[in-house]
């Protein structure tokens, strides 16, 4: 009797966890189908209205919205592409080969990880004013185009997933390099190429400090610069906001619902061993 | 083509190579590694270097650099922004980390018990962390805003006060470390949860055996069995909240509200260097948040050990 009291109370706790964690999205709904006039009052509506339509208008007259959606693919999605070519051949080549440097280079691969890259965003953005890149979508493509943590990370699988006899059948039927990477590393790496790929694009998505300070022309940002700007310009018509915060999330919630599990089995896998 | 050079040896082999071959013969594997070191050095090495070297010069962006030794250290230590926004940083990062840490726990091990809605609650617990910080940041600030805010809602429906929560120097705290605790407790939950799966069940059963209660069981096997993600955790929060900037840059501007109680550290650098363009002087703080950092990180590792890596 007790544990079954304790298993309700239990689920009841759980549950209340998780509504708190999705109280936002409904709420943020409830505000983007109602008028600011709607929300400024007391006590506050919790049933959706009809202005949503209304609101998208107010959103798309104040900023350049898809323009800014479309920047936000288009470097979510080179980057995301550039990372996972980059960290899986380096990843591969850690794990199955053996060549002189290995371990001091994967050693430095490792104390990068250390390095609090915004840290540096005064000669970066230099950089970037050498290169000809400010205000440029390269200047937030390139620099991220490898990283450490998918290197590492991939390195590992690679090493509990193929096996060495494997890689040396492939050479011995003449395979080279790029096609033990293509027909052998690869196709064995899908399922942890798949979280790496979302990992980056939801933090390529939602990037924020970087692009504020290299996207210098207010009408060529990403979407969350384009968000924040909206905020700071038009923050007393709440309902507007929101309304852009929801059209930002959204592409994000319906890509992290269908891949969930394989990126949430990732995301653990990879803290765990670490 | 040969393929002597993709000879593949595990790192136990004992087998040694049949001949030395040139540095050369391994080009493929230099040119696989390269794209990340090349962009490392451009673009991670060079910047920091250069702002540990802007530290000690003064420089506007525009005129020559010019060495000034420790001057701009000399006037860190003076300027009271900057104790006052190291202080806003490690209490934003202490209000937000111990519930964070302490509520994914309760629920990790919670869910590790629970047999059904498992899959479901993990989705749940994990999406605060895909949202976007802008996003949510804009969320935060309307649910604590003074005139219709649903804090202030439900205060004024229980009778009680209601506060100018983002117009007060503890109300600003309160609201960015709200905003932390809803996006990372879940994520650590799952963390958690996945250690927990990790531990062998006949621990428990041996406990069970000896008549341990649940306190004892999670306090003497649990805990400890978990020591190593406790401390993957405190330093993924540490790292991250000591460089908070967007959660209060959105909810209470750039610079930091009333106050200035919302100025986190990294804020003030991203204001020196490119509000003010005092670049030495924003080089001098950069640096002084990497050795922080590193004093944390060091600090936790010494605590919790950092040697039952698995």
């Amino acid at each position: 009797m007790t544990v079954k009291w304790r298993g309700v109370l239990m689920h009841a706790l759980l549950a209340i966890a998780g509504v708190l964690c999705l109280f936002p999205f409904y709420w943020t709904l409830v505000m983007a189908t109602n008028t600011t006039s709607d929300i400024y009052r007391f006590p506050p509506k919790f049933t959706f209205g009809s202005q949503f339509d209304d609101n998208v208008h107010a959103v798309l007259r104040n900023v350049a919205f898809f323009q800014s959606m479309g920047n936000t693919a288009i470097v979510a999605v080179s980057t995301t592409a550039l990372v996972l070519f980059f960290d899986s051949l380096a990843a591969f080549t850690f794990a199955k080969f053996r060549f002189p440097g290995r371990n001091a280079l994967f050693v430095i691969l490792l104390a990068t990880m250390l390095l609090p890259a915004q840290l540096g965003a005064v000669p970066q953005f230099q950089t970037m004013a050498a290169f000809g890149w400010v205000g440029s979508l390269k200047a937030l493509i390139i620099p991220a185009a490898a990283n450490a943590f998918g290197i590492f990370w991939l390195r590992q699988y690679f090493q509990n997933s193929i096996h060495d006899e494997l890689v040396e059948a492939a050479t011995l039927d003449g395979c080279g390099f790029l096609g033990i990477y293509r027909h052998v590393a690869l196709p064995s790496a899908r399922p942890a190429l798949a979280f790496l790929g979302i990992f980056t694009f939801v933090g390529s998505w939602n990037d924020y400090f970087w692009p504020l300070i290299v996207l210098t022309n207010p009408d060529h940002l990403t979407l969350q610069v384009a968000l924040s700007s909206l905020n700071r310009s038009h923050g007393v018509d709440y309902s507007m906001v929101m309304t852009g915060a929801l059209m930002a999330m959204i592409p994000l919630i319906v890509i992290f619902t269908i891949f969930a599990r394989q990126f949430i089995k990732g995301a653990t896998e990879g803290a765990i061993r670490g | 083509m040969t393929l002597t050079a993709t000879a593949p040896t595990r790192p136990a082999s004992t087998a040694k190579p049949q001949r030395r071959r040139g540095i050369l013969s391994y080009w493929r594997f230099y040119l696989a590694l390269s794209p990340f070191y090349l962009l490392f050095v451009v673009f991670g090495l060079y910047p920091v270097a250069s702002t540990i070297l802007l530290a000690f010069q003064k420089w506007d962006g525009l005129g020559p650099r010019k060495m000034v030794g420790l001057q701009n250290f000399r006037f860190l230590i003076e300027d009271s922004t900057f104790w006052l926004s190291l202080w806003n940083t490690v209490v934003l990062f202490v209000m937000s980390t111990a519930p964070t840490l302490v509520i994914a726990m309760t629920l990790a091990v919670m869910l590790h018990s629970a047999v059904r809605f498992k899959g479901i609650y993990r989705i749940a617990y994990f999406i605060p962390n895909i949202t976007s910080l802008v996003a949510a940041a804009i969320f935060f600030a309307a649910v604590f805003s003074t005139n219709f805010g649903l804090i202030n809602a439900g205060l004024r429906s229980l009778g009680l006060p209601t506060e100018d929560w983002l117009r007060q120097p503890w109300g600003i705290k309160i609201a960015i470390s709200t905003m932390i605790v809803w996006q990372w407790a879940g994520y650590n939950t799952i963390i958690y949860l996945a250690g927990l799966q990790a531990i062998p069940t006949e621990q428990y059963e041996a406990a069970k055996v000896d008549g341990a209660g649940p306190f004892r069981t999670f306090f003497s096997i649990t805990l400890p069995q978990l020591r190593p993600v406790v401390l993957f955790t405190v330093i993924m929060s540490t790292i991250g909240g000591l460089q908070t900037f967007t959660e209060p840059q959105v909810m209470v501007g750039n610079n930091g509200g009333t106050g200035q109680s919302g100025m986190t550290v990294v804020m003030y650098f991203y204001n020196q260097a490119f509000f003010n363009n005092d670049y030495g002087y924003a080089g001098a703080i950069a640096l002084s948040i990497f050795m922080l950092v590193l004093l944390f990180t060091a600090i936790n590792w010494k605590l919790l050990g950092g040697r039952g890596r698995q």
